[in-house]
């Protein structure tokens, strides 16, 4: 198994480690509802670097907007946009965010588990382009500080670059990426996530990583593991490659085609228009459910009574801001079942009823 | 060494205390800490028989369901209904506030001692 850089700290924080797509990650460092709790209300730190980097230069705009579905030339420089990379039958091969720091200079954050098909991809399609794909994942560590307090702890550590300025977070919107100097190391801070709270993602060379988590640590920080990312994420309605996002699904199945460009030529393209105002076979739905016993990956859901399954929970877990279990699953489409539908999920054994809701389960206050 | 000395184990990670013909059954350190932190107990109903090593429970965390397994042959006398609404005791204190169920036996299998199970944990 992989380690990231900061493998050795998380064995002396007494970290519970996993494998999650062939790296050792922490899972937890003490009780995951905690470190939850923590980001919700204060701020965590989390060790993302397995997630793979990948710098495009040269005539990176218009080899992006080929690659991937959405439009991301149009993004102004120093902004990001989540978008996917889809096969040609329009299967998905990973969700990304793409940055752009330039028109010459784009960044990719890829899941690990699919950092070799995406790199593979990318390759096959720079035919024609005048383009250089690096994946520099093997030499950036990438930290997710998030929560209500991030941004105030991070501005305080935040020093002055070569010409005495200071970045100044307040300037950052969502979604957007700027160099800055963290105790005179130069590093690239993205105001993204994957917890529905604000926070930042610190990209930061291998060799000031352990530097930058202990800065940041230091001021009261929980280290949080992948545990809680899992819960922040799924209360956020934020889809997990793997398990709402597969090659077998489109952006429509996971009700994410607004994400695609059509006015541009792009791999998937036809496939995917061929889609457009058509029922997906399956549609991935927020459900609620009552008490404490949570469906998870793989239950069934049925409608009330009825002992044939419509589909399956993706993810699920008993919510620890909510209260109550929460669910992603995906159902047959034809259904087109409104919220305040109720359903049953077979809980090993026992039909637990549960109710479709909006996505997301959780947002944040302003 | 967690493992108190006075306990027996199973190899299912449950802890058994003794008493008379009642025993005391909890989920060891060990089994908390693998489960993470615990946010729900499904146990037995008090007056219903256990069979050695038949499922008889479970015990959720966020990121997983863990089976308990009746370590003996019996009956449910009492179930420790306190966690009902704080099953994360079994996590702080899983030797004592966080016991599960007492099951008066009829007979008693071959148990390991604590430094059986601690061997067996890599203790």
């Amino acid at each position: 198994m992989q380690t990231t850089t900061l493998f050795e700290k998380h064995q002396s924080l007494g970290a519970t480690f996993t494998d999650f797509g062939g790296w050792n990650m922490p899972v937890r460092y003490g009780s995951d509802l905690d470190e939850h709790h923590a980001v919700r209300n204060s701020a965590g730190l989390f060790d993302i670097s397995h997630m793979a980097e990948i710098a495009i230069l040269g005539d990176a705009e218009e080899f992006l907007d080929f690659a991937v579905v959405s439009k991301v030339s149009a993004l102004a420089d120093g902004r990001a946009k989540y978008t996917m990379i889809c096969e040609a039958d329009g299967g998905v091969i990973d969700d990304l965010i793409v940055y752009r720091i330039s028109a010459k200079d784009y960044l990719i954050i890829a899941n690990a588990s699919n950092r070799k098909a995406v790199v593979k991809a990318l390759e096959h399609r720079k035919h024609g382009f005048n383009v250089d794909i690096r994946d520099i994942s093997d030499d950036f560590s990438l930290l997710a500080f998030q929560g209500p307090k991030s941004a105030e702890i991070l501005q305080s550590l935040i020093t002055a670059e070569a010409d005495g300025a200071k970045y100044d977070l307040s300037n950052l919107k969502y979604y957007a990426i700027a160099p800055a100097d963290v105790a005179g190391i130069s590093v690239m801070i993205a105001r993204t996530g994957y917890t529905g709270e604000d926070g930042f993602e610190i990209l930061v060379a291998n060799s000031s990583a352990e530097e930058i988590w202990d800065l940041i640590s230091q001021q009261g920080v929980s280290p949080c593991g992948l545990a809680s990312r899992d819960t922040l994420r799924l209360e956020a309605g934020m889809p997990l490659y793997g398990h709402e996002l597969e090659s077998d699904l489109t952006p429509f199945e996971a009700g994410l085609e607004k994400i695609i460009s059509f006015d541009k030529d792009f791999v998937g393209k036809d496939a995917l228009q061929a889609k457009v105002g058509k029922t997906p076979a399956r549609k991935l739905y927020a459900l609620k459910g009552e008490g404490r016993r949570a469906a998870r990956a793989d239950y069934e859901i049925f409608l009330p009574g009825s002992e044939n399954p419509i589909g399956k929970v993706t993810s699920g877990v008993l919510s620890p801001t909510l209260g109550y279990p929460i669910a992603m699953a995906y159902l047959l489409g034809e259904l087109d079942l409104p919220v305040g539908s109720k359903l049953e999920a077979d809980v090993r054994g026992t039909k637990v009823e549960y109710e479709v809701v909006a996505m997301p389960f959780y947002k944040r206050g302003r | 060494m967690t493992n108190p000395e006075n306990l027996k184990y199973t190899k299912e990670h449950e802890w058994v205390l003794i008493e008379g013909d009642v025993a005391t059954v909890g989920i060891t350190r060990y089994a908390a800490d693998a489960l993470g932190e615990i946010v729900y107990v499904d146990l037995p109903k008090v007056g219903s028989d256990t069979t050695y090593m038949k499922i008889c429970g479970e015990i959720e965390s966020t990121k997983s369901v863990g089976e308990l397994y009746a370590p003996m042959d019996g009956e449910v006398v009492e179930a420790n209904n306190s966690l009902s609404s704080a099953p994360e005791t079994i996590n702080d204190d899983p030797y004592g506030a966080g016991w599960l169920v007492k099951i008066r036996f009829t007979s008693l299998p071959e148990l390991l001692s604590a430094a059986d199970y601690n061997a067996l944990t890599g203790e």
